[in-house]
């Protein structure tokens, strides 16, 4: 028998160690850090702080992903809009816990399913065959404008009224959002919703500091400046997209009304008309 | 092939004062200063019109400011009325109004009698019956005016520009300041005489004569609204930019640089007769003119000997003979710039060709010509010439065309060639442009939206889209 018996301590089980999330950028399908490195602090979190290149990166990705999201069928983009609405449903938890109130993340999901149902019944709506006098046939029927550069709203359901409209015509969107958490936990909603890469891009930082190199860029079509409250930043990237004659949403007199019904203006800004003419003979 | 005897349309027909003032709140004024307008054809003077400055300016949006509230309050079916009135007055005076617009502008009696006064006419006819049915446009139950519009438009279809911006305004309850150009500023002023035969109220159109300066004046107006311009890309930057934080609302229909596209199963007689329509129609002075001839390689040779012997055909010279296929250039300052960029074709070694013939001494001319061996990046395969010059390249596969097609910043027009539907079909859905004739060029029609793609500029004219761009 041993001399000396040593009775192991009795300690209850230590409380576990949460799995912290890091929120990074969302760019072509995948969650990258900035190129710069940087970080900021926000609410806690270190998040991505993009920078200008990564506007680049995004603006790359958004137009390789534009044809092809363009030309799968209006009715399977409504199918993967309305998936993504399934999603935010299915992650409500996580929107509340982030500090979204449950009745703006109910109005958000409802939003995205309104818009999804839009994919194939807008052509109809803003299109139609023009009587000509003559004989031929003529028709007009909404295309998207191509890449979309966004400075987003910062609440969940101004970002779903920013993003929905552009994508469910078949734009692609390089979106800036200053609440990255919000942001950056939709962007996983869109990862798991069969959206393709590319189709969203989401830089979370400083507008000022990335929005005037989307608005001079040659390869993004129009701009949407519902996010932007600096009516001194509005004007300046205004001019800038003057450069290469972009389609610019401007941010509406006295900020935008979210909880009222969109109209149509939000998706047809983002919507060229083409008419195609063809004789008519035997 | 026979020889045409000259046709020509008498001038008589149109009375021309020594002067024109402008029109202000429904009566013809004075202007401080004044400029001549030329016929291109001739170089004669046909008469002075006044040059507005930013007095003159102020008092004609003060003026479409005063009407504005009157004009935008009466019903619908009254404003509609009015525009009916103002249809049948022009196709009345159709005979005279393009007589006239071959005098200031250049184009063919063929033309201006053909094609721009019929379709000026029913342009106000079409917008006429909208007046009282904008609630059911699409646009919301209770559509809005705007305000003051500030239109600014080119020489090239001075008066069907005229129409195109002047009638959508006023059958949704806007008032104008019309700016026609400079170097054709008489349809317009006698479009005024128009308003007044049809006793439209003062001041709801006016029309300020002038040069950019009073176009730039006029866009930039505080009490300007909406802004409406055809025109180049270069000014329909600087307008775009001089709105930013204004609250106007512009739309702009800019330049173009349209690829005709011809494949290889395409009807070559009816292609050619596309193809000489879509460039040399209007001197070519067309935004959304064919100016690239895409061609699929293993037609091109037998297609570009059917272009040349068609082109030998086309009677080049004075726009009020009937039997005139291409007028006059409409200024020595488009004459110059399609000159030199002709040059520059040949110098950067593209096959230049015209047919044989004989230009009139005086006046402003230039012969149909295509380059061939053009590449794409050549400069007279990326700008606009605006003039009656063809580039022609060649493509293998269609994936090829289209990708050609698309490559220009510019995204207004485009043409297909084909017997093939679904290929038609098909390359019309890649094609990034606003317009897509197939088996057509070149056709316009009230009822059919009209505009571009990228940097030819953005919103529609024509059609029930046309009307968007003047509610709020």
């Amino acid at each position: 028998m041993p001399k000396h018996h040593k009775t192991p301590v009795v300690v209850a089980d230590p409380p576990r160690l949460a799995v912290r999330k890091t929120y990074k950028l969302f760019i072509g399908g995948k969650f990258p850090r900035s190129e710069s490195g940087r970080t900021s602090l926000l609410d806690g979190d270190n998040v991505a702080l993009a920078s200008r290149k990564d506007g680049r990166d995004a603006v790359v990705a958004a137009r390789a992903a534009q044809p092809k999201w363009a030309g799968v069928t209006a009715y399977n983009r409504g199918q993967v809009l309305y998936r993504v609405a399934e999603m935010i449903e299915a992650r409500r938890a996580e929107f509340t816990a982030l500090g979204v109130e449950p009745a703006e993340v109910d109005a958000a999901i409802d939003r995205w399913v309104w818009y999804a149902g839009w994919s194939d019944k807008i052509a109809q709506v803003v299109g139609g065959v023009n009587p000509v006098a003559g004989p031929f046939f003529n028709i007009s029927a909404p295309e998207p404008t191509g890449v979309v550069g966004v400075v987003a709203p910062p609440s969940l359901l101004g970002l779903v009224s920013v993003l929905a409209p552009a994508i469910v015509t078949g734009n692609t969107v390089v979106l800036i959002a200053s609440k990255a958490q919000v942001a950056i936990t939709l962007a996983e909603v869109l990862a798991t919703s069969d959206v393709p890469g590319g189709v969203v891009n989401i830089l979370t930082g400083r507008a000022a500091e990335i929005a005037p190199w989307l608005a001079s860029h040659d390869d993004v079509n129009a701009l949407d400046l519902t996010g932007v409250d600096d009516a001194g930043l509005a004007i300046e990237l205004e001019r800038s997209a003057a450069g290469t004659l972009k389609r610019v949403l401007r941010r509406p007199v006295g900020g935008a009304d979210f909880a009222a019904d969109p109209g149509l203006r939000p998706m047809t800004a983002l919507l060229e008309t083409k008419t195609v003419w063809h004789p008519k003979g035997f | 092939m026979f020889d045409y005897a000259p046709a020509p349309e008498s001038r008589s027909i149109v009375d021309l004062a020594p002067s024109y003032g402008l029109f202000i709140d429904g009566a013809f004024g004075e202007g401080k200063d004044t400029f001549k307008t030329i016929n291109p054809a001739t170089e004669e003077v046909l008469t002075e019109v006044a040059l507005a400055g930013p007095a003159d300016v102020d008092r004609a949006v003060a003026a479409a400011n005063r009407a504005y509230r009157k004009w935008s309050a009466l019903p619908g079916a009254e404003r509609a009325k009015y525009l009916f009135r103002i249809a049948r007055i022009i196709q009345e005076r159709a005979r005279e109004l393009a007589v006239l617009e071959t005098l200031d502008n250049g184009k063919p009696i063929k033309e201006s009698r053909d094609v721009d006064l019929p379709l000026v006419a029913a342009h106000f006819f079409y917008y006429a019956g909208w007046a009282d049915k904008l609630q059911y446009a699409g646009f919301g139950p209770d559509p809005r005016p705007i305000g003051v519009a500030g239109q600014v438009i080119p020489w090239n279809f001075p008066l069907l520009m005229l129409a195109w911006k002047i009638a959508p305004a006023l059958a949704t309850g806007n008032t104008v300041v019309l700016k026609p150009a400079e170097t054709t500023p008489l349809s317009a002023l006698f479009f005024a005489d128009v308003c007044r035969q049809a006793d439209l109220p003062p001041g709801v159109v006016n029309i300020v004569t002038g040069a950019g300066e009073t176009g730039r004046y006029l866009v930039e107006h505080p009490d300007v609204h909406k802004v409406a311009f055809t025109g180049s890309t270069e000014v329909g930057r600087q307008i775009a930019r001089s709105v930013a934080g204004t609250g106007k609302t512009v739309t702009l229909e800019l330049g173009g640089k349209a690829a005709n596209i011809v494949f290889d199963d395409a009807p070559i007689d009816q292609a050619v007769e596309g193809i000489v329509n879509g460039i040399f129609f209007n001197q070519g002075h067309v935004c959304c003119a064919g100016s690239r001839l895409l061609v699929q390689e293993s037609i091109a040779e037998e297609l570009l000997s059917s272009l040349k012997r068609r082109m030998a055909t086309l009677r080049v010279g004075d726009p009020l003979d009937k039997n005139t296929d291409v007028g006059a250039i409409n200024s020595a300052a488009q004459l110059a710039r399609i000159t030199e960029l002709s040059v520059i074709g040949a110098a950067e070694g593209a096959e230049r060709w015209s047919p044989a013939c004989e230009l009139p001494d005086r006046g402003f001319w230039f012969a149909p010509t295509i380059f061939t061996g053009v590449t794409q990046a050549h400069r007279i395969a990326r700008e606009e010439i605006f003039g009656p010059v063809l580039s022609v390249l060649t493509f293998r596969t269609p994936a090829e065309a289209i990708e050609k097609a698309n490559n220009t910043p510019y995204g207004l027009s485009a043409g297909i060639w084909s017997d093939k539907g679904s290929r038609i079909l098909a390359v019309a859905d890649q094609l990034r442009a606003g317009v897509v004739w197939a088996n057509t060029f070149n056709k316009f029609d009230p009822t059919s939206p009209f505009g571009g793609y990228k940097e030819s500029g953005y919103g529609r004219e024509g059609g029930r889209h046309g009307l968007e761009a003047y509610l709020a």
